[in-house]
């Protein structure tokens, strides 16, 4: 589904990305982890197209299609969705005009007409209820004045609307929590199915006790130095980081 | 983003430019004083009427043109506009829209406003002002009915001399600037609203303006009086042909609210702002004052203003009576060269007196604009309360954005809040909307929208589409 | 004759002096004098003075002070109280040896008076005097120009700090007849220097003279000036001042400007932030009673990418006083990432009191935070309310909340003494009806006893 290949990046000069490659499978769910300033949140920007970041060498594809050829909304259109870490505040553009004109754009992609009203009514509200989300938050603008809770069950809220191919969330965890954890973690493993995929960038194993990952890397210095299964984020969890880090210089 | 692209989204093609093949009776450009009999005999007006004419005229030689204001333009030839045009035969209104020349229906259809639909859709009455002189008025027996008076201020002259007399130049004397000076002098038609004691206006009262003829000036004059306990909604839109001179608009509104009367006043002004290079345009020197005289009575003044090439524009509020309100909301978009020096001054003269403004300015390509406000507290106004919010929006580097608001507070009761912002759309808010997948155009409209949102919601509903299609926004539609 | 020449008359009354200055001087003071007989006195006609009237300066008759006499010890009454100042002095406009002291004044500082800096070697302060604060200025500094002889020179070499104040003490005298004087003040901030520059107006009681006073100051990359206007003039005086800031790269100017005397006061600030990393703090607080007139206009100009402004003023009116505050901030063509900052605030106390406040912001650049806020209101009456609920009576409880409003601004003054001294006398001003003489006497108490036992140390050392 997603292939990455000898990724290079650099942000302002820089490289932080030194050769990353990956590979997601439809219905797998991946969790790359890392030390601060390991390129995590570096691989879900650049998948997404923010500015600033410059590709220098490698690739990337999703089904198929070069993703660095896609402009950043064709990129989203496709299925790729990212769930920020640090979601942005839009004053006077309510929630629902957001859900409703992304839902339009992405069904435009794809050579469908616009979903009539009362069945986007309908599925708004459905997933409100699952995400326990008070409606008065469609007439809300935007993340402004959410607070950090509000804000990542928002980002799932508009994954389970838009229903992505491929869902990145950077963080989602940051900031959370034990309860508001507990609805975001339900949240992304209703997104679970066997045609779509998951890629999580966390810093901490605790996310992982509420999903499961089938893969764990370790990010360091812009390379994926190991790979395992759940269990390797049980180790980090217990070894820190370090061994990981010299295993992987020796 | 890059800038250019940015200006890309911005830059639309004026598509209400055409021009409407219709026969004018038009005085030789100039100005005299028999120009002035000239217009005052052909509307039939009585001698106080070519009076008061005559009085503004000699004051206007006086006055010099405002220099004070943010806007560069050449001067104006006042010896070069044409100041009466008129349909052939002004005698043979049509008293239907059946009867309505079907060129002008033709017109506003072009202008996506299908007159006949909308006015019985809507319920609206319409009193469309084509050229100068008032070609067709419609519901006019529905609003007989409740007593309102709404006619062309021509007719109001003849036919209501001493409510005209009473009202007109009472809350914008004949002296009052240049350009208000200039429009006493030769106003050739308008609107009269007259709604009675305790009456409540059965619908929104609509005018179109346009401008057609080459080289005529229009000035309009616009007289509402709402008596106590009654309330009007009033809906102005504009839009103009396509034309290569510069033409000059210079209007004068002036509304009056006796004791608990609310007045609600909207425009939409979409006229030629001139080609990229500020070629043509038309220039917009509008004089629009409330005197809120009876205590509790409101007026409410709200504005989108996107086009002309020259703008210079403080709709006002002087709030006499105790506890009585005024609001100003306004949306203000320039692109190309335009310029707009637009604002509003709320007086506050009486005790408990409240007034609120919100302006939203957008600024792009090579276009400057300006908020200039006035907030004066006197020294009987205890207890007045004013809170400006005014926030700039910068598209591009090449346009510029400007905040001057004064306050003259002279009342240790008083309360007045100003704040003001200017920034630029986010480079953040734009990566995250087009990473929910909408293209960049919808992601720009958005944010504009957003940012604009609390003065449309002040918008009766029609205008409020209107506005939002001018800024092209089609999203809120599509939510519905 | 008309009122310009009537004040220029008085300059050929010090022949013999003049004939002893460099020709550049003299060739200045002409083009100041012409300068200013084309702009004239401002009227209320001009945007710029739009709320205030000269008048009371153009109509008046003001004589030039020929001696600086005055008694040491009702001059060390008025001087502030900071342990180790440098300290310039001027009576009237006229430099006072006796009154000065120069003894903290460490290596790579030059601080002396205007006159002795030409007289030693004028060609030095040449090529700068006048550069910025010109003929253009306002009528004012043109005015000044045609006059100006006496001042002070301040020069940090490169990498100096300077941790004493540096004082330039105005004192103005009661005269027979009034006086009029116009200094210069010069700053020169080497790289990377650091001072603090105080100018100090005081004067006894029943003085009215007018001082016009025109500053300017180069803060050359990475120096960092902190600059105090603190007006304690007396009631009668008449004061503008005029100062012109031209700021290097990564340079950072704070101003705190303070008013609580004079009968007309018109300050005027500008800041010209030129470089990548400039940055301009201004704060601002002004307090007049009875018929007092006040009015500051401050600009900053942002000339270059990445500067950063900010400024805050507030305002308090009592009587039939009137404030006028209008701040400016420019952001020019092709000056991206800028954030400017700007608040005024006012209180009212009296219904014949007035203020007229303009914040204003003209912007050419898109990349750009700026923001500016203006209110004037009353106090927060649930404020009010939560002092009352602790058993303060009402009056009480709006005067301390007074205070308090005027310490949102003195509190970002890092010296104690002139911060205590500013809160004192705010507290002196406030109407009887608030009740603060007796909170005040213990505030002074227990000044005097931290006095002795800091012995006036600065804050924040």
């Amino acid at each position: 589904m997603l292939e990455v290949k000898d990724l290079h990046v650099c942000v302002e000069g820089s490289e932080i990305l030194k050769g990353l490659s990956l590979t997601i499978l439809p219905g797998e769910v991946h969790a790359i982890m890392g030390p601060n300033g390991a390129g995590k949140s570096t691989l879900s920007a650049v998948i997404a197209g923010k500015d600033g970041y410059e590709v220098t060498s490698g690739t990337i594809t999703f089904e198929g299609r070069d993703v660095l050829d896609m402009e950043i909304e064709e990129r989203a259109q496709a299925g790729l969705l990212m769930g920020f870490q640090y979601p942005v505040e839009i004053p006077g553009v309510k929630n629902i005009y957001l859900l409703k004109a992304a839902l339009n754009a992405q069904r435009a992609a794809r050579g469908e007409g616009e979903m009539p009203a009362p069945e986007f009514m309908k599925l708004v509200k459905e997933k409100l209820a699952y995400m326990k989300m008070d409606p008065s938050f469609l007439q809300r603008a935007v993340n402004e004045g959410f607070s950090g809770g509000e804000k990542k069950r928002n980002e799932i809220l508009q994954m389970l609307i838009l229903e992505p191919k491929l869902a990145m969330l950077d963080e989602i965890d940051s900031g959370l929590d034990i309860d508001a954890m507990k609805i975001v973690a339900e949240g992304v493993n209703s997104l679970r199915q066997a045609d779509r995929a998951i890629l999580m960038v966390t810093h901490y194993q605790r996310l992982l006790d509420y999903i499961t990952p089938d893969k764990v890397h370790v990010l360091v210095d812009g390379r994926i130095v190991k790979s395992g299964d759940k269990n390797l984020a049980l180790e980090l969890e217990s070894r820190g980081y370090e061994w990981v880090v010299e295993e992987s210089a020796a | 983003m890059a800038t250019e692209e940015m200006e890309q989204l911005v830059r639309r093609e004026y598509t209400q430019g055409f021009v409407t093949d219709i026969e004018s009776d038009t005085v030789p450009p100039g100005l005299d004083e028999s120009v002035i009999a000239f217009i005052s005999q052909k509307k039939g007006e009585p001698q106080w009427m070519l009076d008061w004419r005559l009085e503004a005229y000699h004051q206007w030689l006086k006055m010099t043109s405002p220099s004070w204001a943010h806007l560069s333009y050449p001067p104006i030839d006042y010896q070069a506009i044409s100041y009466y045009s008129a349909p052939k035969k002004p005698e043979d209104r049509p008293q239907s829209l059946d009867e309505v020349d079907p060129k002008l229906l033709e017109t506003y259809e072009k202008l996506g406003i299908p007159l006949h639909e909308r006015a019985a859709l809507a319920g609206v009455a319409v009193d469309a002002v084509f050229d100068s002189v008032s070609v067709t008025t419609t519901f006019k027996d529905k609003l007989a009915e409740a007593g309102v008076i709404f006619c062309s201020i021509s007719e109001a002259i003849r036919d209501y001399p001493e409510l005209v007399r009473q009202y007109l130049g009472s809350v914008v004397p004949q002296g009052d600037n240049y350009f208000a000076a200039l429009n006493s002098a030769v106003f050739t038609d308008g609107s009269f609203v007259y709604v009675p004691e305790g009456v409540t206006c059965p619908m929104e009262l609509s005018t179109y303006f346009r401008i057609n003829a080459a080289n005529t000036g229009q000035f309009e004059r616009t007289l509402i009086v709402c008596d106590k306990r009654s309330q009007v909604s009033y809906l102005e839109g504009c839009t103009a042909p396509q034309r290569d001179e510069n033409q000059l608009h210079a209007a004068v509104v002036e509304l009056v609210a006796l004791e608990d009367a609310y007045i609600k006043y909207s425009t939409v002004q979409n006229w030629y702002p001139g080609d990229e290079d500020g070629k043509g345009g038309i220039y917009n020197f509008v004089t629009k004052r409330a005197d809120c005289r009876g205590d509790r009575s409101k007026v409410s003044w709200t504005q989108v203003e996107t086009g002309s090439a020259i703008t210079w524009k403080y709709p006002s509020c002087m709030l006499r009576g105790k506890d009585s309100v005024g609001e100003f909301y306004s949306v203000a978009v320039t692109n190309g060269r335009q310029q707009a020096d637009t604002g509003t001054k709320m007086i506050h003269i009486g005790a408990n007196t409240k007034s609120t403004i919100v302006s939203k300015g957008i600024a792009a390509g090579r276009s400057d604009q300006a908020y200039r406000g006035l907030v004066k507290i006197g020294p009987r106004a205890r207890g007045a309360r004013n809170f400006t919010q005014c926030d700039s929006l910068l598209i591009g580097d090449r346009c510029g954005a400007h905040t001057f608001p004064y306050q003259e507070i002279g009342n240790s009761t008083a309360t007045v809040e100003h704040e003001a912002t200017t920034s630029k759309i986010g480079e953040d808010q734009l990566f995250y909307c087009r990473q929910r997948g909408i293209s960049e155009e919808d992601a720009v409209n958005m944010i504009v929208n957003g940012f604009c949102k609390d003065v449309f919601q002040e918008l009766p509903m029609e205008f409020a589409v209107e506005a939002e299609a001018l800024l092209n926004v089609t999203l809120e539609g599509a939510v519905g | 004759m008309s009122e310009e020449q009537s004040f220029l008359e008085r300059l050929p009354a010090r022949g013999e002096a003049r004939d002893a200055e460099p020709t550049w001087v003299a060739a200045r003071r002409q083009a100041g004098a012409a300068r200013f007989e084309a702009l004239g006195f401002p009227t209320k006609r001009d945007e710029q003075w739009k709320y205030t009237d000269v008048r009371r300066i153009s109509q008046g008759r003001f004589a030039l002070a020929d001696n600086a006499d005055f008694s040491p010890g009702q001059a060390a009454a008025l001087t502030l109280p900071l342990a180790s100042a440098i300290r310039l002095t001027f009576v009237d406009g006229v430099f006072s040896a006796e009154l000065s002291d120069l003894a903290a004044l460490p290596a790579g500082v030059t601080v002396e008076p205007l006159s002795q800096a030409l007289s030693d070697n004028h060609e030095a302060v040449g090529g700068v005097l006048g550069r910025l604060t010109g003929v253009d200025f306002s009528p004012f500094a043109a005015l000044n120009t045609a006059f100006s002889e006496e001042g002070a020179v301040i020069r940090l070499a490169p990498g100096t700090v300077v941790e004493a104040p540096i004082v330039v003490q105005f004192l103005s005298r009661a005269n027979a007849e009034p006086v009029m004087c116009h200094p210069r003040v010069l700053i020169q901030a080497g790289a990377r220097s650091e001072a603090t520059v105080i100018e100090h107006f005081v004067g006894e009681t029943d003085a009215a003279n007018f001082t016009n006073v025109v500053a300017e100051a180069l803060l050359e990359r990475g120096a960092i000036l902190t600059h105090y206007n603190l007006q304690e003039a007396p009631l009668g005086d008449l004061l503008v001042t005029s100062l012109q800031v031209d700021q290097g790269r990564d340079s950072r100017f704070t101003s705190f400007n303070v008013n609580l005397g004079g009968a007309l006061v018109r300050n005027d600030l500008v800041s010209e932030l030129n470089a990548e990393g400039a940055e301009a703090h201004l704060y601002g607080l002004f307090y007049a009673q009875g018929r007092q007139h006040v009015d500051n206009h401050t600009l900053v100009n942002h000339n270059a990418p990445h500067t950063i402004s900010n400024e805050n003023y507030k305002g308090i009116l009592d009587d039939r006083a009137r404030g006028v505050f209008n701040g400016k901030v420019v952001v020019k063509r092709d000056s991206q990432k800028i954030e400017a900052d700007q608040s005024n605030a006012n209180l009212l106390l009296s219904d014949r009191a007035e203020i007229d406040t303009k914040p204003e912001l003209e912007i050419y650049a898109d990349d750009v935070k700026c923001s500016h806020g203006a209110t004037t209101g009353q106090l927060d009456e649930e404020a009010v309310f939560a002092l009352r609920t602790r058993g303060l009576d009402e009056q009480t409880a709006r005067g301390l909340l007074t205070l308090a409003f005027a310490g949102e601004v003195m509190d970002r003054v890092t010296l104690d003494a002139i911060a205590e001294r500013v809160e004192r006398a705010v507290a002196g001003k406030l109407p009887e009806r608030f009740n603060l003489t007796g909170l005040v006497e213990v505030a002074a108490l227990e000044q005097a006893g931290h006095a002795q036992e800091e012995g006036g140390h600065d804050r924040d050392g």
